[in-house]
């Protein structure tokens, strides 16, 4: 069952992130960036982080991805023209990126404590569970990141602010 | 297997049982809205089809099922079909979550009065209400026309406005159940303080602006009077809709009424209790409900006797009898089957309860004008967002003191 609904929303995401690179339409790509979200929140899910994949929904797919299609939809960004013609550093993007993932994949298989996942293995994706990780053991980074969005928010005014006068 | 036979057996009932009823309470709220809002206008309302109008829902569906469902030349028809549907699928998946009533115990089965108990239930409600904005905005910007896109865009940006308010109003009675079921929420809410004023989030949790301010948030949220700015027929000819036709139309009005069940049954769970009764089981709260249909029983056969309309000499006894029986009914869970008597109590007062503030919902459409758009925004960040938050720390200063 775990499996079957692994690989559905598996290829789904996959699916829905090669769409979103090959549409030419704005809003098109942008509800595929919403098919990935859902379907990497399911696998979150899978994987028993409930409360991350709450979180995804409400914050990827919720949220932000609400703000694009509006940004999307006021300027009404028409199809693009010539997809196929980027510059050369574009194309170089594609095996740069590959390579990279490759090499992150490889740190990750060497670390330490390092082992296969299974469904139904991990029981510490509760709401309770993450929060008392995060005010605990991860207090530090997570003040860290939010003094960090503190300042992105202060920043984003300021520049809004200068729009204005 | 035995187990995963029956748990699979009783999950396809109560689904269907609650899919039934659930379609036709839609239905039937909107014979009940226009019913109500007549009567506030001093009309009848609807009153050809059938007794008082009480088949009206049926040949409404009747008539949007017949209509020709129109796609018009110059929609993006992809997206214009996906609009409604994704409304729709997305208020039905709420319903999943809640509970309506205590854990009860059917021919040796014990299983829960609702459809899934799962312990993040109220985010899985915020995440999915979240989601519910894309039909709308879709639907405006597919319909390709002017009127209908900025109906859209007004939608997206009201529902993302007041979404933080109202995340911030739930979040105050989380912080005093200390959990995210809703079927925990409402367990935490169940006993009496001093024996007669029930232990509920809005009495003794002291959330009464925390309510107020989850349901006006709730009213921007399912896009009705007095902010139905997105379908301002004055403005925005229907907004959003404009160009949709037969059950298209009629899916985008079925997430409305859904999405208006789900903020009132949310409503109820997080702060009015949900099942528990307002009475004390020492003062009779088992025959309250019995005595409450045998009155409305009495009420109607008294106006049988002095009928004003011919036909009122059919239709008020029959509705008295089937008042009087379901008294009866109630009579009987409180005296001789204590089982039956629990749970049909504890359906009867969430019933009640979301009924009211769906009733709440109505009235206001009767009775306020709708805001400016500016106005609106203002209300959001200016009003709404700072006063959750001082509710919310208020709540939880005291969730600290008492330890």
């Amino acid at each position: 069952m775990d499996l079957i609904l692994f690989i559905i929303f598996g290829m789904f995401a996959v699916a829905s992130a090669l769409a979103l690179i090959f549409q030419t339409h704005p809003v098109n790509s942008a509800l595929s960036l919403i098919g990935v979200m859902v379907s990497l929140a399911v696998l979150y899910l899978l994987l028993g982080a409930e409360f991350i994949a709450a979180a995804q929904l409400v914050v990827y797919a919720g949220a932000i991805m609400v703000l694009f299609l509006f940004v999307i939809m006021l300027l009404n960004a028409g199809e693009e023209r010539n997809p196929w013609k980027a510059p050369i550093m574009a194309r170089l993007a594609a095996p740069v990126l590959l390579w990279l993932a490759g090499c992150a994949v490889y740190v990750i298989l060497g670390l330490p404590g390092y082992k296969s996942v299974s469904f139904g293995a991990f029981t510490g994706g509760g709401p309770k569970e993450i929060g008392m990780a995060i005010f605990t053991k991860y207090l530090l980074p997570f003040e860290v990141t939010s003094v960090l969005i503190l300042i992105a928010i202060v920043g984003a005014m300021v520049l809004a602010r200068k729009e204005i006068d | 297997m035995e187990l995963l036979g029956n748990f699979f057996v009783i999950t396809l009932v109560k689904t269907g049982l609650v899919a039934f009823i659930l379609l036709t309470t839609l239905a039937y709220l909107q014979w009940i809205e226009r019913k109500v809002i007549a009567h506030v206008q001093a009309r009848v309302g609807p009153y050809r089809v059938g007794p008082h109008g009480l088949l009206q829902p049926l040949a409404d569906v009747v008539k949007l099922m017949t209509k020709e469902d129109l796609i018009p030349d110059h929609v993006n028809p992809f997206f214009y079909v996906l609009a409604p549907f994704m409304a729709v699928a997305l208020a039905l998946t709420n319903i999943a979550v809640i509970p309506f009533g205590p854990a009860i115990e059917i021919f040796g089965h014990k299983t829960n009065l609702g459809l899934a108990d799962i312990n993040i239930g109220v985010l899985l409600i915020l995440a999915v209400s979240s989601l519910g904005v894309y039909g709308i905005a879709l639907g405006g910007w597919a319909s390709n026309n002017k009127y209908a896109l900025m109906g859209g865009l007004r939608s997206s940006a009201q529902m993302i406005s007041y979404e933080l308010p109202m995340t911030l109003a739930i979040a105050a009675p989380l912080l005093l159940s200390n959990s995210l079921n809703l079927r925990e929420i409402v367990d935490t809410q169940s006993g009496y303080v001093l024996g007669f004023i029930p232990n509920w989030n809005v009495f003794t949790g002291g959330q009464i602006f925390g309510f107020l301010l989850f349901m006006i948030a709730a009213f921007a949220e399912t896009n009705r009077i007095p902010f139905d700015l997105p379908e301002a027929e004055n403005e925005l000819v229907a907004g959003f809709h404009t160009e949709y036709s037969s059950m298209k139309f009629a899916g985008f009005f079925m997430a409305e009424y859904a999405n208006m069940i789900t903020v009132c049954s949310v409503a109820t769970l997080l702060f009015l209790g949900g099942w528990h009764s307002p009475v004390p089981s020492e003062a009779g709260s088992g025959i309250v409900a019995a005595l409450i249909f045998f009155g409305a029983a009495a009420i109607l056969f008294f106006h049988a006797m002095h009928a004003a309309r011919p036909f009122d000499k059919i239709t008020f006894p029959v509705f008295g009898l089937i008042f009087g029986a379901l008294g009866a009914v109630f009579l009987a869970g409180a005296f001789v089957w204590p089982a039956l008597g629990a749970a049909l109590n504890g359906l009867f007062w969430y019933a009640a309860k979301t009924l009211a503030l769906l009733f709440v919902f109505i009235w206001i459409r009767a009775t306020l004008p709708r805001f400016r758009y500016d106005q609106l925004m203002r209300f959001a960040w200016l009003f709404m967002f700072p006063a959750a938050l001082l509710n919310m720390l208020i709540t939880a200063l005291f969730v600290a003191l008492k330890g």
